[in-house]
């Protein structure tokens, strides 16, 4: 199966290179038995990675000793549900994931678009043959899953040899988040590739920007649902296995995964000024490339270990491939640009610094702003040991200085935005949105230090959770309302119906809810404590409102590991709530690793997080760790509503053209109130 | 022009704020990486720096006293020798002959005073018998961040 397999991934990088040359053939001869031809070899190339890949799970499966990756990260007793984790816990295989997912974006394109987009599709087919090309060039040449152990026998010839169990997987990665957060991660990642080839080929093939820019915001909507909900888990997973007490460290990694989050979010903003008034087609377009590069530079920094990391993989081989990569993608699009920038000028001027197209400008630059402040701070050791003779890192306060004011900054841009008109805003429209909402984030800041949130910065930034909450009901009480009025349908439904009419818009202030919501969980970070103590049975300590007492401890054999169990017990005041069992994992294999189980009493106030840390030497008592989080539940709740909400806005629109035609009458406007109608705006759904 | 000029100064006072709090955070939190032997060699201000070392626990070295943890790390025959003095235990990753990055600063007796330890354990992804190279190292664990 391994010879099988690795056949497989050759043939693929075949076929790959045949769409790739091939395809440009296309483009200049037009033939269209070549146009088909290279498209089909494009079909080939993704069935033959799946098989590839499905090779590689099969050798895992089969405990097939006898080739190195399956013995470096699996072992007989690893559960299936982890054999299906260990395609992408090494190297190799997660460089075959990467094809793989790829591999799934691309053949769902080439099949969806056969019919459509003639003029630009042998542009994408080529753009994303080339994309596979370097990461089969990887998959085959550089770090092939596919590799037999051998032996050098005593007469100097290399015999095959097979082990009788693997060295097992990480202990880390042996939690059920670890086998949906990667796939998530890596989704996003591969995903961005799309929007990236059809920016690239539109520009190319000097298409037609409205038609190219749907293409784009949808592919890119879904790769940014995917990079959300991977960063999302990521952090949960460093909060419920990593036992810190934090979900975020601004470790290496984790930030890899927020710069194409951040420039994906801002092209996904920045993108209704094209729609709307033909503005920022150039920095459409640059943010789209740049989306792309930063999630080879993500898959680079995670693979290579070139900035030291708890991720990053050691002394790896790719890195000069990765960085040769990035150069030659980096020029392809800047010569594409220079060739063809007088397609991408702009139609229109901004007109008033209180405008919708402003509140578009801020956001971006501060997405922008935030991306450069992460970036240079992952890289600084790099940037140090190149041009000075020390190598120097900066670490958490550095990015909390600068990301804390961008994130209260863009949550009141959230607010703002989409209230104010097009054009220019009145003074009258400034008052009549923005009264209600301001008074409500008033009452909740109150309210805040009242309950004894009491941080400047947790204060402002609940006040603004506040504010803008208020505005998004009010968007869709307004438009509700008059769906109600013309149907007879109660608000409610009128709501979902609007939302259903408006998928995009209404998508939209959903995902704006669900980061109202995770901007309240942050606002508790200021507020963590934690107490360590040395416990013997029987004691207890105090935190916060809450008393933990240490009921007993014992020893849980499981298949692959063995656990040691804290059993500790949750009081508030004289009531017991419920029982703890934060644990140490002892995990079988060549060498015995350990690992940590937290263990969370999570409430929408607060989280009581308790880690066994570990045994005193001086005593060979446990000694218990406990944080008391509040506010945390609020982060992971707001996920599901960004997820909710981009999922909403994938929905195409209802059509009921009665309705749309009265809402966008201007003296009646309450869908929109502050838009003013002109003829510089364009047909589209903001 | 006037708008124009209007977007320049409210983009120019965003970016100089955030660019000043940018040094500001650069001030706290920058750290030196160290070898073993720069360590040794360091003069004058650079000694009082934040940094980070990195080396091979020497096997035996590992002493647990009241509140502090002493071993020695070990790079390219240098030796350095560290004492832990967080309040956070030591990561399960932390035995004899594992790579350990210490963080932390100079102490006045010479020693590596350390605040924080991390710890990824070196023989659990060594070369399988046969293999022509080494496979991924696992994740290292933190003490604490």
């Amino acid at each position: 199966m391994d010879v099988f397999g690795s056949f497989t991934l050759l043939l693929a990088f075949v076929c790959a290179v045949y769409a790739f040359v091939g395809g440009i053939a296309a483009i200049i001869t037009r033939h269209p038995l070549l146009v088909k031809s290279t498209r089909q070899a494009g079909i080939a190339t993704c069935v033959l990675i799946f098989i590839g890949t499905f090779s590689l799970e099969y050798l895992l499966f089969s405990d097939n000793f006898s080739q190195a990756y399956v013995v470096s990260h699996s072992n007989r007793d690893l559960s299936a549900f982890y054999k299906i984790a260990a395609l992408w816990s090494g190297q190799e295989g997660s460089l075959l994931f990467w094809s793989f997912l790829l591999a799934v974006y691309v053949i769902s394109v080439l099949i969806a678009y056969r019919h459509k987009n003639g003029e630009l599709m042998p542009y994408v087919g080529v753009i994303l043959a080339g994309v596979q090309i370097f990461f089969l060039t990887l998959n085959n040449f550089v770090e092939s899953p596919f590799k037999t152990l051998a032996n050098v026998s005593a007469s100097g010839v290399l015999e095959p040899f097979v082990r009788m169990d693997g060295n097992g997987l990480n202990p880390l990665l042996q939690y059920p988040e670890m086998v949906i957060h990667p796939p998530n991660l890596y989704s996003g990642y591969t995903g961005f590739t799309i929007p990236f080839a059809f920016a690239l080929a539109a520009l190319l093939a000097r298409y037609p920007g409205e038609k190219w820019i749907h293409l784009t915001r949808k592919w890119t909507m879904i790769a940014w649902c995917f990079q959300s909900i991977g960063i999302l888990l990521g952090a949960h997973w460093a909060y419920a296995v990593l036992g810190w007490g934090g979900y975020w460290g601004w470790d290496p990694v984790e930030n890899a995964s927020l710069l194409p989050w951040l420039t994906g979010t801002a092209f996904l903003h920045s993108v209704m000024m094209q729609e709307k008034r033909g503005m920022m087609k150039v920095w459409n377009v640059w943010l789209v490339f740049c989306t792309f590069l930063l999630c080879i530079l993500g898959t680079f920094l995670t693979r290579s270990g070139v900035v030291s990391s708890v991720h990053a993989f050691a002394n790896s081989q790719i890195g000069p491939w990765f960085v040769s990569f990035m150069l030659l993608t980096l020029v392809v699009c800047f010569v594409a640009y220079v060739k063809n920038h007088d397609y991408l000028k702009s139609e229109n001027q901004l007109d008033s610094m209180i405008s919708r197209e402003s509140s578009f400008l801020f956001n971006n630059l501060l997405f922008l702003v935030a991306c450069i402040a992460v970036l240079s701070g992952t890289l600084f050791p790099v940037f140090t040991e190149w041009f000075t003779p020390s190598r120097i890192s900066v670490g958490a306060p550095f990015f909390n200085k600068i990301m804390i004011p961008i994130g209260l900054a863009l949550l009141f841009l959230t607010g703002v935005g989409p209230l104010l008109a097009w054009r220019k805003t009145s003074t009258d429209s400034l008052k009549r949105n923005f009264t209600w909402p301001l008074v409500f984030g008033a009452l909740c800041a109150v309210l805040a230090y009242i309950l004894e949130y009491r941080n400047a910065v947790s204060l402002v930034c609940l006040f603004l959770c506040g504010f803008v909450f208020w505005t998004i009901v009010m968007e869709f009480y307004r438009g509700g309302k008059v769906i109600a009025a013309r149907s007879g349908m109660s608000l409610m439904m009128s709501a979902h119906e609007l939302s259903m009419r408006n998928t995009r818009r209404y998508g939209g202030y959903v995902v704006h809810f669900g980061m109202v919501l995770i901007f309240i969980g942050l606002a508790g970070a200021a507020f963590n404590t934690d107490v360590q103590k040395t416990m013997n049975l029987g004691d207890s300590m105090k935190l916060g409102p809450y008393t933990l007492v240490l009921q007993s401890a014992d020893t849980k054999p499981e298949k692959n590991y063995t656990a040691e169990r804290m059993i500790v017990e949750v009081l508030k005041g004289n009531k017991q709530l419920m029982m703890l069992y934060p644990e140490k994992r002892a995990f079988q294999g060549r060498d015995q690793q350990n690992g940590t189980m937290v263990a969370i009493y999570s409430t929408l106030r607060e989280d009581v997080y308790v880690v066994f840390a570990g045994t005193d030497p001086d005593t060979n008592l446990p000694v218990i760790h406990a944080f008391l989080n509040p506010l945390v539940k609020w982060i992971w709740l707001g996920g599901v509503w960004v997820v909710m909400g981009t999922l909403l806005a994938l929905v195409p629109n209802r059509r009921t053209a009665l309705v749309i035609a009265g809402a966008t009458q201007p003296a009646a406007s309450p869908v929109a109130p502050a838009l003013t109608p002109s003829v510089n705006l364009r047909e589209g759904h903001d | 022009m006037q708008n124009r000029a209007k977007f320049g100064v409210g983009i120019g006072v965003i970016l100089v704020s955030l660019g000043f709090l940018a040094w500001m955070g650069y001030g706290e939190s920058k750290t030196y990486y160290h070898t073993i032997a720069e360590y040794q060699q360091l003069q004058g201000s650079a000694r009082n720096h934040r940094m980070r070392v990195s080396g091979t626990v020497v096997p035996g070295s590992i002493h647990h006293s009241a509140g502090r943890t002493d071993f020695a790390l070990e790079e390219e025959g240098k030796i350095l020798s560290v004492s832990y003095i967080g309040s956070d235990p030591l990561p399960d990753t932390f035995v004899d002959k594992s790579q350990a990055l210490v963080e932390g600063r100079r102490g006045s007796d010479g020693r590596f005073v350390a605040e924080h330890v991390q710890a990824k354990c070196a023989s659990k992804y060594e070369a399988a018998p046969g293999g022509d190279k080494p496979a991924a190292s696992s994740p290292a664990q933190q003490s604490s961040m």
